[in-house]
């Protein structure tokens, strides 16, 4: 089928759009003149760049009032479906807020979801998403079978987000429908964790770090040289669900997809799940007691050898330059 | 105060992955065990369900071929019983079939003040189902919750963010999902293991459940190809001497990030 009608749903962060939904405009574009862009807030002050990177037109749903996006904007996505517009496909950020819009939308429409992709093929009569799977060893593509419009949700980075020079998108105000009981959560108090350093997704360069550490006082070295290098601390999954760093550190399939120019991987031994979110990186040097771990498998630079030895060494190195 | 937590029973996550020649889905044959993201859920329920002062934890899950030793490790926590969806018309369910399964289980189970779900499986992490179940069942929700608590009826949470975390209330009955870390699982104690044995375990199909069409004829995808991606190449492996940090620096000070 002919992709003539895309969404995306769009974010907006510290007054502007996200990279996530840049990137999403991107790729959007490359499919159809026609782009729109949903948004869970006011659109007044992103529709310029919005309409630079594809969107020819964004639905703007106004305050949200304390609404969690997820019922809201579905469900303001579900009414301006049920007012006539066809959307073909709808690309949703794979992040807290895409997931959860893209869920509650899927169950209005009753269509299946694609996630964790990253790319979407049309081709002839049929629109296909790609997902690496396996540590990303395996990529494979999966076809929707059914009707439109169909979903998918991408990782980040998965595009390169390019400026088209369009101009301003259109605003349309939408509202949110009464969403009864399931809307019934509320935002009470919102909080901005103060991180000094880049974000780790957006890191030029990463230094995570994993059980072999030992314990959780030592994750202090990774944040050290992390910090000595202009870079952001990650963590593998073994250490977060230890309780040693919050979530909001994993990196790898359930956490964040990494693509720095040099990525520092400290006692991690390069589990499946771990490496699905930095084998994207240019550089990756693994210190690991263990030589048989498979972090060295895809490692430009492998020292075998203690973390507790070795990156105090390399701390002590670069405050001495 | 009720928790029905939803547990998925996964292949062993330390033996590789495999995909099912004639379907290229996952390979879900052999033996399951309880995915360790759920075992935070479990944990979770069983410290509301005690700070409520009264009330159970039951479980509902969706397996092939009967299997319920993830189910029963779940049990021997402290769950008091479950009910496991179990039907060789669901194979090939996508996420969504999987939430309307879950959620009729839920309901079979006669519904719960509160529903806990993990994030995402460690298997498919497709990572729609709970918020999905929600949909289904028009309850609120409160994803990516890092910490909980029930005050007067109402549920506080904290739920992360991109740049932080927001902190939620919402009134009961509601579904959260949790993410890793969130609590500390507790080990089953021997008297638990053997008394899970003997907890009940309601196995029923989805024809049971009132749900159709499961399976592939459901699922509205079909994985049409598998390859494999451009293999990274090793580099220069070297066995520590006391002095590789310099290899380390020298290797940082070539990209000229230092």
């Amino acid at each position: 089928m002919a992709i003539n009608n895309v969404w995306v749903f769009a974010q907006v962060s510290n007054g502007a759009p996200t990279t996530g939904t840049l990137e999403l405009l991107t790729k959007a574009r490359s499919l159809t003149g026609n782009v729109t862009a949903i948004l869970g807030g006011d659109a007044a002050s992103v529709a310029g760049v919005l309409g630079e990177y594809g969107a020819t037109k964004v639905y703007a749903t106004g305050d949200l009032a304390g609404k969690l996006p997820g019922v809201a904007v579905a469900a303001a996505m579900k009414a301006v479906i049920d007012g006539g517009e066809t959307p073909d496909l709808v690309l949703f950020p794979q992040n807290y807020e895409g997931r959860d819009v893209m869920s509650r939308l899927s169950v209005k429409l009753n269509k299946t979801v694609l996630t964790n992709s990253v790319d979407v093929v049309v081709d002839g009569d049929t629109v296909a998403a790609t997902t690496p799977i396996f540590g990303g060893n395996t990529l494979v593509t999966t076809a929707f079978t059914g009707s439109a419009p169909y979903l998918v949700a991408f990782r980040p980075k998965s595009f390169a987000a390019e400026s088209a020079g369009g101009a301003a998108a259109q605003v349309v105000a939408t509202t949110v429908p009464d969403t009864g009981a399931a809307g019934a959560a509320k935002v009470t108090a919102v909080h901005v964790e103060e991180s000094t350093g880049p974000k780790l997704d957006e890191a030029d360069i990463v230094v995570a770090g994993g059980r072999g550490l030992g314990e959780s006082d030592k994750f202090a070295m990774v944040e050290e040289l992390a910090k000595l290098l202009k870079g952001a601390p990650g963590a593998s999954r073994a250490i977060v669900d230890a309780g040693w760093v919050p979530y909001s550190y994993q990196v790898g399939q359930t956490g964040k997809v990494v693509k720095p120019s040099v990525y520092i991987a400290a006692g991690i031994s390069g589990a499946t799940q771990h490496m699905v979110g930095m084998k994207g990186s240019k550089n990756i040097i693994a210190i690991n007691k263990d030589k048989e771990a498979p972090i060295f498998g895809i490692a430009d630079l492998g020292i075998v050898g203690d973390v507790h030895k070795v990156l105090p060494k390399v701390i002590e190195a670069l405050k001495g330059r | 105060m009720n928790v029905i937590v939803c547990v998925k029973q996964i292949p062993d996550p330390a033996t590789p992955g495999a995909l099912d020649s004639a379907t290229n889905t996952l390979k879900r044959d052999g033996k399951l065990i309880l995915d360790d993201s759920d075992a935070y859920g479990v944990e979770m329920a069983l410290q509301l369900v005690d700070a409520a002062g009264g009330g159970e934890v039951s479980l509902v899950s969706m397996a092939p071929n009967g299997e319920t030793a993830g189910m029963r490790t779940a049990l021997a926590m402290g769950a008091v019983k479950g009910v496991l969806v179990s039907d060789p018309a669901l194979q090939g369910s996508d996420a969504l079939t999987t939430a309307k399964v879950l959620a009729a289980a839920v309901q079979k189970l006669g519904g719960a003040d509160l529903i806990i779900a993990a994030t995402e499986s460690s298997d498919g992490y497709t990572g729609t189902v709970p918020e999905q179940m929600a949909e289904v069942l028009g309850l609120p929700s409160v994803t990516f919750a890092k910490k909980v608590k029930i005050e007067g009826g109402v549920l506080k949470a904290d739920r992360q963010t991109e740049a932080g975390y927001d902190e939620v209330e919402c009134p009961l009955p509601a579904l959260i999902s949790v993410t890793a870390g969130v609590v500390e699982p507790r080990y089953p104690s021997f008297k638990g293991i053997m008394a899970a044995k003997s907890k009940p375990v309601d196995t029923v199909t989805a024809g049971d459940l009132g749900v159709s069409p499961a399976g592939w004829a459901g699922a509205g995808q079909k994985v049409t190809q598998v390859a494999q991606a451009e293999a990274r190449q090793a580099g220069e492996v070297i066995e520590d001497d006391g002095e590789t940090f310099n290899k380390v620096v020298a290797f940082l000070e070539n990209l000229k990030v230092i």
